[in-house]
């Protein structure tokens, strides 16, 4: 099927049916393919492919040295089962663990040296990789006053690091924004220090894969007391055929510091599932603050559950200091198994986590997706807003852990955890763990699983609309809480995630 | 050691000391075997992430001192019919005569013996069916080995409710009984439970209610605080039919009370409460619920509530799981801690797992301390802090009690909860 988003539409047809077929017929957008040359690691995981990627970048010998012992570790370690999803067992021997493209090997000077063909891909995917001022990853974005806005990016292709923009005017802040290969190179006494402290290479199984091949990924040190003058954002793409992405993002924010961190992530349509297994390090040091925003969208398989990206992530933030605060907000709408628990360590005193959330799984796709709040700190205080969409024959589950040590005197959290059903083929499921071990903090879980409210429907209807904007519109209130704290370059793409991945569940 | 070891080591220690008793044979072999199969309760095993079984799953059990107590037994004022067990054997002179209007009752021994009896299918039917997804060995265990018990089976609506005394004597008893119960179409019956019946007690009860009949249950726990006791109760209800059952505890070193649900037909309405008092850091009670809405239109409400002082810990594990086609499913489920200080824990997860879209379930946890305002709102009238903090306490506790049908019962239940936080400070 040719994606209608790449066919020429002739002048007169409106551009919002064209966006509604397309939608409906079930194209993912993202779903092309990039012709490049690569360069391919062999086949499998042992000692030699650890010592490989290493050598690639450059490593010091302490870095291989960790990743050597990660991988003996892993090796003697199983899959988790706990998760509700079912998927095949991977053969983690049949995967490429480096994948580059080969006019990769010399790494480009700047952006100007950077194979077109990879410009071209990160341009279509509507993030261009150019400094101007502009709303990465909105479509049409190009068309509106930029208003001085600027992102940073970070463009990892497969294995490595394309390019990261903005460098220069970022240093002269003191913002070290680049890649995390570049990172160990130029920064290692800070890798160093931070890198496996929040999430250590014996953390579980897919992260202590991640520790013995990861191979690049993001890198951020915001200096005390900066406020970063610009979002940064990373945009994944995995393109090699049977590779799997295995990054790493350290992020560190001094004392007093303040970033926002985008994430976007895509991949090609293929029949083969792929693998990818990130960690995410977030350490936020005293009054510092990070805000990590997500639109996950992975390709998530066909309506049979062929091919898709199995998403087995780590992300765990740190809040080291008094009065730091996290904030994780994401969407989920790709990806055929999603097992992802970005959590919050509130070690600080007075420390704040927050965790908003929309997964949205139709056709096959199965998540698994929550957090962990864990309360150390006095007065720390946690929020969680999890929305949960099933449609076709998916499963949603939102898994969870609110603990209250006995330390954490006085501290708050509320859990607000909703599912909505589209159809009766699908399942959603809530397995919240609450552990509360001082009388003086206050817990509350609230949970709701409830079908799309006929009344609104019918309203909806009665003014005009068909079922499917109904839906679509229903279904977008729900989310509103959620979809509001997403940072303004995520909001207008989200609303319209929202409404592509609920079309045709209707009727 | 693996896991897997560990468990068979254990299960095969506490088989060790125990034969099958005389009687309903297949059953209790299928129940040997299932054990065997899945070995005893470990911590490690993810449905006691919070309560560690060991205490119950030892070859021999800890001693526990004998309660004493002036208060007059609960449910005294009650005109039942009292089937009395004193260590797990049978006292038939501190019992009534076994006859009632409406309701047919043997003890387990006499089903044993009997060639043809009514109970022979049904004992461990229900128990077998709650095996699944969740494994739970110490129920098989029990209808491998208990003892005796009581079978009953209501044919129209009971005269009287049948009232259990379960009495504890020896200091290192180590008890296992099995009741069953069958509500035929249209039935009534009300089962009341009391006392702490050993040192360590394993407690089966299966309960199989027809198309409109109702069971009650109400049930306190012993007030020893040194007893151990494990309770399992499975139900499977067909439509219209009724279930009711409330539980409350108050003292024992360990306690872990299972229910398991099963709602088979349309218009089904089962409530789950329970309330638990707990002082001291040897106080551990944990409620774990399962219930699977497998039919039209039904109504199920899970309410427990704890009040934790001195260390104590409430576990509260509670799962709706609502099957495909289970349609216009009204589940709901509140657990709630009260800590009366800052060493207690509450430890919960509150689960759902739906397959239907057309549902209603909400489930809610809460833990705190008592609410300030409050007290200092009711000091300013000229009401103590000790009497502010019990009215307040009792008032937390109310939304459980309410779920007993009997206001007799539940007023007696009251009065002994009274007392409770009465001799405290």
């Amino acid at each position: 099927m040719t994606a209608l988003d790449e066919m020429q539409v002739k002048d007169g047809v409106d551009q919002d049916t064209v966006d509604a077929v397309a939608a409906l017929s079930g194209t993912y957008k993202y779903g092309w393919n990039t012709e490049i040359e690569m360069d391919y690691a062999p086949k499998g995981v042992n000692t030699d492919i650890v010592k490989l990627i290493s050598s690639k970048n450059n490593e010091p010998q302490w870095l291989l040295d960790w990743r050597l012992e990660a991988f003996a570790r892993w090796e003697n370690m199983s899959e988790p089962t706990w998760a509700m999803v079912d998927y095949p067992e991977i053969d983690f021997q049949d995967i490429y663990y480096y994948a580059r493209p080969k006019s990769m090997a010399e790494k480009p000077k700047s952006l100007d040296d950077v194979d077109p063909k990879l410009l071209e891909t990160y341009k279509k995917l509507g993030i261009p990789l150019k400094e101007q001022a502009i709303l990465a990853g909105v479509e049409g974005a190009e068309n509106m006053p930029a208003e001085g806005r600027k992102v940073a990016v970070d463009a990892v292709f497969d294995s490595v690091s394309v390019g990261t923009t903005f460098q220069k005017e970022l240093a002269a802040a003191g913002v070290i924004f680049c890649s995390i290969s570049e990172a160990i190179e130029n920064h290692p006494e800070l890798v160093k220090k931070y890198m496996g402290t929040v999430v250590p290479p014996s953390d579980n199984y897919y992260a202590t894969l991640n520790s013995a091949v990861f191979s690049d990924g993001s890198f951020v040190y915001i200096p005390e007391g900066v406020r970063c003058p610009m979002e940064l954002s990373t945009y994944f793409r995995i393109n090699a055929e049977n590779t799997g992405q295995f990054e790493r993002t350290l992020i560190i924010a001094a004392k007093g510091s303040y970033v926002s961190y985008l994430e976007g992530c895509t991949a090609p349509k293929r029949d083969v599932a792929q693998l990818h297994a990130a960690v995410v390090e977030i350490i936020i040091e005293e009054d510092a603050e990070v805000k990590y925003s997500t639109v996950q969208n992975w390709y998530p398989g066909d309506e049979n559950g062929v091919g898709g990206i199995y998403n087995f992530v780590t992300k765990r933030a740190d809040c080291r200091g008094d009065r730091a605060k996290i904030m994780w907000t994401q969407v989920e709408t790709g990806s055929a198994v999603t097992w992802k628990y970005p959590s919050c360590i509130l070690r600080g005193d007075d420390s704040q986590g927050e965790f908003y959330s929309i997964a949205i799984a139709n056709n096959m796709q199965q998540a698994d997706t929550g957090t962990k709040m864990v309360h150390l700190g006095k007065r720390t205080k946690s929020r969680i807003v999890s929305k949960g969409i099933s449609a076709g024959k998916a499963q949603n589950t939102y898994r969870g852990l609110v603990s209250m040590h006995p330390k954490a005197k006085e501290s708050r959290n509320y859990t607000q955890c909703d599912s909505l059903l589209i159809g009766d083929k699908c399942g959603a499921h809530t397995v919240p763990y609450i552990e509360v071990k001082n009388n003086s903090s206050r817990v509350e879980h609230e949970a709701t699983t409830s079908k799309v409210d006929d009344d609104q429907l019918f309203y909806c209807r009665s003014r005009g609309m068909d079922e499917e904007e109904a839906v679509a519109l229903v279904v977008n209130g729900f989310c509103k809480e959620v979809l509001q704290a997403l940072p303004m370059e995520f909001a207008m793409e989200a609303q319209a995630l929202v409404a592509i991945s609920l079309e045709g569940s209707v009727g | 050691m693996a896991l897997a070891k560990l468990k068979s080591d254990a299960t095969q220690a506490r088989l060790a000391g125990l034969t099958l008793p005389e009687g309903l044979d297949v059953a209790r072999k299928d129940a040997l075997s299932r054990v065997s199969a899945m070995g005893l309760p470990h911590k490690r095993d993810e449905y006691w992430k919070y309560t560690d079984p060991i205490s119950l799953t030892q070859a021999d059990p800890i001693a526990a001192a004998v309660f004493h107590s002036d208060d007059s037994p609960l449910f005294a004022g009650v005109d039942s019919v009292k089937i009395v067990f004193v260590d797990g054997v049978f006292d038939a002179d501190a019992s009534d005569d076994l006859s009632c209007a409406g309701v047919e009752i043997d003890r387990l021994v006499d089903v044993a013996a009997a060639d043809i009896h009514w109970a022979t299918d049904l004992y461990g039917t229900s128990e077998a069916r709650g095996q699944v997804p969740v494994a739970r060995p110490l129920a098989a265990l029990n209808t491998a080995f208990a003892t005796d018990g009581v079978v009953i089976r209501a044919t129209g609506k009971a005269a009287k409710p049948i009232s259990l005394v379960y009495l504890h004597a020896d200091e290192a008893s180590d008890v296992m009984l099995h009741c069953v119960v069958r509500v035929e179409a249209g039935a009534e019956v009300t089962l009341l439970e009391t006392g702490p019946a050993a040192a360590r007690f394993n407690s089966v009860l299966e309960v199989d209610v027809a198309e409109g009949g109702a069971f009650h249950h109400v049930r306190a726990q012993g007030r020893d605080h040194e007893r151990r006791a494990v309770t399992h109760c499975f139900a499977r209800i067909a439509s219209n039919g009724l279930f009711k059952s409330f539980t409350l505890t108050a003292n024992g070193t360990m306690t872990r009370n299972e229910c398991i649900l099963e709602l088979l037909g349309d218009d089904v309405v089962a409530h789950v409460a329970g309330a638990c008092v707990g002082d001291g850091d040897d106080f551990h009670h944990d409620d774990t619920i399962f219930i699977t809405h497998d039919g039209l239109r039904g109504e199920s409400r899970q309410v427990f509530k704890k009040v934790l002082r001195n260390g104590a810990v409430g576990v509260f594990q509670g799962k709706i799981l609502v099957k495909a086609g289970a349609q216009k499913t009204d589940g709901y489920q509140i657990s709630q801690s009260l800590l009366l200080d800052g060493d207690s824990q509450f430890l919960a997860k509150p689960e759902l797992e739906i397959y239907a879209d057309d549902v209603i379930c909400s489930h809610g946890s809460t833990s705190g301390a008592i609410d300030e305002d409050a007290l200092f709102y009711m000091q300013s009238r000229g009401v103590g802090r000790k009497a502010a903090t019990d009215l307040l306490t009792l008032a937390f506790l109310a939304e459980a009690l309410e779920e007993i049908d009997n206001p007799a019962l539940a007023d007696d239940l009251r009065d002994r909860l009274d007392s409770w936080l009465a001799r405290r400070s």
